[in-house]
């Protein structure tokens, strides 16, 4: 900006750069100030903030570990090994259940956190529970497609396809069983504390964490599911 | 997209202001949203499942894989704007840069990874590929 008044004015006005430089010092000098007046106010506002900007980067480097996985499925799909492939084994409307049951427990934790706006401690429970439920009926449906697959001479073991399919599908899975366990948890720490800065912050966190989630399943049912009978 | 953001800059209507202020600003610019924008992305991500899912049941059309990836894409950029309410706001700046940084990654990651092994599989000579190939 400095340069642009010098270029603009010529060397008459070359006063006009030092001119602007000591106003945004004056400024600079302002800001400090007014901020320690909020400082109080702010610091936990500050804090959770940070977290969740914290978080967020957690979620993008394990959007990368999910990338690397989608990779090696993409990959090797097509190498069944003479076994069964991705037409024979899936059930679309056993999967479509499986994405419904996530797909709507992603609304009601958003519906969790909407309550937790409010401050009403017994509607985030409920919804939480709710959500719970619903994630707790999609993680025993893939548990039961596995145990499936393995009775039917289809496990991990079968072929690389087979091992790919596993590996993609069970971290997310896993992925869904933390994020149960960090709910039951959460459910637990709201009902004794109710809603401090901390529980308000991981409530958040947890919130995140279950949409992106359902972002991944996405992916799964797309590359996975749909392709594979497609 | 700017339609999208409209939606999410609609829901600090009336209640957004009593919110907006306190709340909203100090969990990145509304994490919380809205139950009107909650709504709107879970009836936008059932359309978006039940449809690819209805076209692959029944077998409906040409292209199939195309018109999957259209909708997966699709059905991400919903969940990325109504359920994690990230937009372009000053205080999701960062949030959206690690995002879009990720995306570009993803990208290279899954293209490259399909690119390069198709090379391999069709630059390799048939006797090595015996037995392996389904």
């Amino acid at each position: 900006m400095s340069t642009g008044s010098i270029t603009a004015h010529g060397g008459a006005l070359a006063f006009r750069p030092g001119y602007a430089d000591n106003a945004a010092h004056a400024l600079r000098d302002l800001r400090p100030a007014s901020e320690t007046i909020d400082f109080e106010l702010q610091h936990h506002h500050d804090a959770a903030s940070t977290a969740q900007l914290g978080f967020w980067i957690y979620l993008m480097s394990d959007c990368l570990l999910f990338a690397g996985l989608f990779a090696t499925y993409s990959v090797l799909h097509v190498r069944s090994a003479g076994g069964p492939t991705p037409q024979s084994l899936f059930d679309l409307p056993y999967v479509l259940a499986e994405t419904v049951f996530l797909l709507v427990s992603s609304f009601t934790c958003g519906l969790a956190t909407l309550a937790m706006g409010r401050r009403s401690r017994g509607a985030t429970l409920g919804w939480l529970a709710v959500t719970f439920g619903l994630g707790l009926a999609f993680v025993g449906m893939e548990v039961h497609e596995f145990a499936h697959l393995v009775a039917d001479n289809a496990g991990p073991d079968r072929s690389a396809f087979l091992s790919s399919f596993f590996t993609l599908v069970a971290t997310h899975g896993l992925h869904v069983t933390c994020g149960l366990v960090w709910m039951a948890l959460m459910m637990v720490l709201v009902m004794k504390k109710g809603f401090t800065p901390s529980t308000e912050s991981r409530l958040a966190c947890l919130s995140l964490f279950w949409h992106f989630l359902d972002i991944i399943w996405v992916g799964v049912f797309s590359l996975v599911y749909l392709l594979g009978v497609a | 997209m700017s339609v999208a953001n409209d939606a999410i800059a609609g829901h600090g209507g009336p209640h957004g202001t009593i919110h907006g202020g306190t709340h909203e600003s100090a969990y990145g610019g509304g994490v919380h949203g809205s139950r009107k924008s909650y709504s709107i992305g879970f009836l936008l991500a059932i359309a978006l499942t039940i449809i690819p899912f209805g076209l692959v049941m029944t077998h409906a059309s040409v292209g199939t894989p195309l018109i999957i990836a259209v909708f997966a894409v699709a059905q991400i950029a919903v969940h990325v704007v109504y359920f994690l309410h990230v937009n372009r706001s000053e205080a999701q700046r960062w949030n959206l840069m690690a995002l879009v940084f990720t995306g570009i990654v993803v990208c290279i990651i899954l293209g490259g990874s399909i690119w390069i092994m198709h090379n391999l599989y069709i630059n390799m000579m048939p006797g090595m590929m015996q037995g392996s190939m389904g």
